[in-house]
């Protein structure tokens, strides 16, 4: 009996959780351009889509600002949590505080931050400005991925390579790296999803004529979202189920939480 | 390792110059215009200005709203959390990605939107309702609307840190419940609350400053016609271009911010002392 009503709830958490996604999946396939009435079962959607100027950019987009800014941001998040091991205490919670500034406050303030820094610059044409939030936005879940890690490393292999002869580089690159991969992984894949996702703080951040698929969608919402969009959707969640399935090492997406 | 003082110091330089240009000096702009009005000269008006109309009233309608929004969360996480942490720790993280991260990789935008379809007079729901001889409800561009996609967009926040702090508590403390003569009910109330309240706390964070701050949603799923605080900023940087109104009205968003960050930060001390 409570195993019964255990089920049935998770069951109903599922529903409310995929309806939508049901929903747009049935709605690719909707003849009628109208999201309202079912027009009958077409396939043209998936091939329209691809000749669509406006949705293709802004995939690509997309794609080009979620792997520089996850690259360059575990670059930068890496190299920093190495120096942080070196340095006092009291330095490196000042640092981890005012990274942690971007994870705290709320998107739309962060967006709005930027926005201001940017146009006083003059930073204001699409492409850069979207890079350079996205990547500080990144830096910290690299940095909160990493650091944790790099503090269980025994430092003793290190400063055996050290003493027979390796140059620091070497040896960090023979030690000290393998051992933090997982982690170095983990928070790379975190900082593609946190941007592939975003949407407030490119919204506010981006010049004119510059979309991702996020800002795009919330342009398009006030005249109605064209079927090739509910297409390219459906063909994304697809490939992602695909990876997912296909892939034993599921990274730790619990670690999506602030801290752990 | 790497105790050399010199290398750390050129190491971090690239970061430590990094968040201060993108970090530090973005939030100290938005001091500068929320404090100053267009002659420069300084000025609490754009802060005071919350007291008012428009502001006070989307304001107070933000912070009704995503109170709904936390308090709907938490009674629909904390069974599930239950559920999942007793479940084999593999299945429930597995259940878990299925349930709740393989959904985030469609567009919130996208799934926010697709509810318009369901919630729709002449929706799917509706649909359903009338089928069964019910009562259709008028839910789009309601208040209603926008609490029900608030609970479906940040109900994974809730979830996530409830099922990390309950299925971090030792079975044995429940055996050792059950043998000193505890109910199902007194275990619930005085064993498994109390030891995951941290996971409470953060979950409550998570879901309260997203579910106050957001635009997007109430935008969706409330047309133009209900307007939160996050919607008035929104527009005031968009449409009016008040920079000096806008920050103003951010810094009093980003006081709820501290708050929330003081009652997070006080758990994690209390649980670090706690060992």
């Amino acid at each position: 009996m409570k195993k019964t009503i255990e089920r049935g709830y998770m069951v109903l958490i599922l529903i409310f959780m995929y309806a939508p996604i049901v929903t747009m999946i049935a709605l690719s396939f909707n003849a009628s351009k109208s999201r309202a009435k079912w027009g009958g079962f077409t396939l043209q959607w998936y091939g329209s889509l691809f000749t669509d100027g406006p949705i293709m950019r802004a995939l690509v987009n997309t794609l080009v600002v979620a792997v520089l800014s996850s690259l360059i941001a575990t670059i930068i998040g890496t190299v920093t949590c190495i120096a942080l091991m070196g340095m006092r205490t009291r330095t490196r919670a000042v640092i981890m505080g005012i990274t942690n500034i971007p994870m705290i406050n709320a998107d739309i303030v962060t967006g709005i931050s930027l926005m201001l820094l940017f146009r006083v610059l003059g930073l204001t044409n699409g492409f850069l400005p979207v890079l350079i939030a996205h990547i500080t936005f990144n830096i910290p879940f690299v940095m909160l991925s990493v650091l944790p890690r790099l503090k269980q490393v025994e430092p003793s292999v290190y400063e055996a390579a050290l003493d027979l002869g390796a140059t620091p580089v070497y040896a960090f690159m023979k030690t000290v790296l393998p051992d933090i991969m997982p982690a170095v992984i983990s928070g790379a894949l975190m900082a593609f999803t946190m941007s592939i996702d975003d949407f407030i703080i490119t919204y506010f951040t981006k010049g004119v004529g510059f979309n991702t698929l996020s800002t795009l969608i919330y342009s398009e919402v006030k005249k109605g979202i064209r079927p090739e969009i509910y297409a390219l959707s459906a063909l994304i969640f697809i490939a992602v189920l695909t990876l997912l399935f296909f892939s034993d090492r599921i990274p730790k997406w619990t670690a999506r939480q602030k801290k752990d | 390792m790497f105790k050399n003082k010199k290398t750390s110091a050129a190491l971090s330089a690239p970061y430590t110059a990094w968040m201060t240009i993108f970090i530090i000096v973005p939030l100290l702009m938005i001091f500068y215009y929320g404090l100053t009005d267009s002659q420069g000269s300084l000025t609490l008006a754009n802060i005071t200005a919350i007291g008012y109309g428009v502001y006070f009233k989307s304001l107070l309608l933000a912070l009704w709203l995503s109170f709904l929004c936390t308090l709907i969360c938490f009674i629909l996480a904390y069974p599930l959390a239950l559920i999942l942490a007793r479940v084999s720790k593999n299945a429930g993280q597995g259940l878990i990605i299925t349930i709740f991260i393989l959904p985030m990789w469609m567009n919130f935008l996208l799934r926010t939107y697709a509810w318009l379809t369901l919630l729709e007079g002449n929706g799917i729901i509706n649909g359903i309702l009338s089928f069964l001889h019910l009562p259709t409800q008028h839910m789009i561009n309601t208040p209603t609307a926008i609490v029900f996609g608030m609970v479906y967009n940040f109900l994974p926040f809730m979830v996530l840190p409830l099922y990390n702090a309950i299925s971090r508590i030792d079975t044995a403390v429940f055996e050792a419940a059950r043998d000193l003569g505890a109910g199902r009910r007194q275990t619930l109330f005085r064993i498994t609350l109390p030891l995951s309240v941290n996971g409470i706390i953060s979950g409550v964070t998570m879901v309260f400053i997203p579910a106050l701050t957001t635009f997007a949603i109430s935008t969706l799923l409330g047309g133009s016609k209900v307007l939160l605080i996050g919607n008035v900023i929104e527009s005031t940087f968009t449409q009016v271009y008040d920079w000096h109104l806008g920050s103003g009205l951010s810094i009093v968003l980003m006081i709820f911010i501290i708050i929330n960050m003081i009652i997070s930060n006080i758990s994690d001390a209390r649980q670090e002392a706690e060992g």
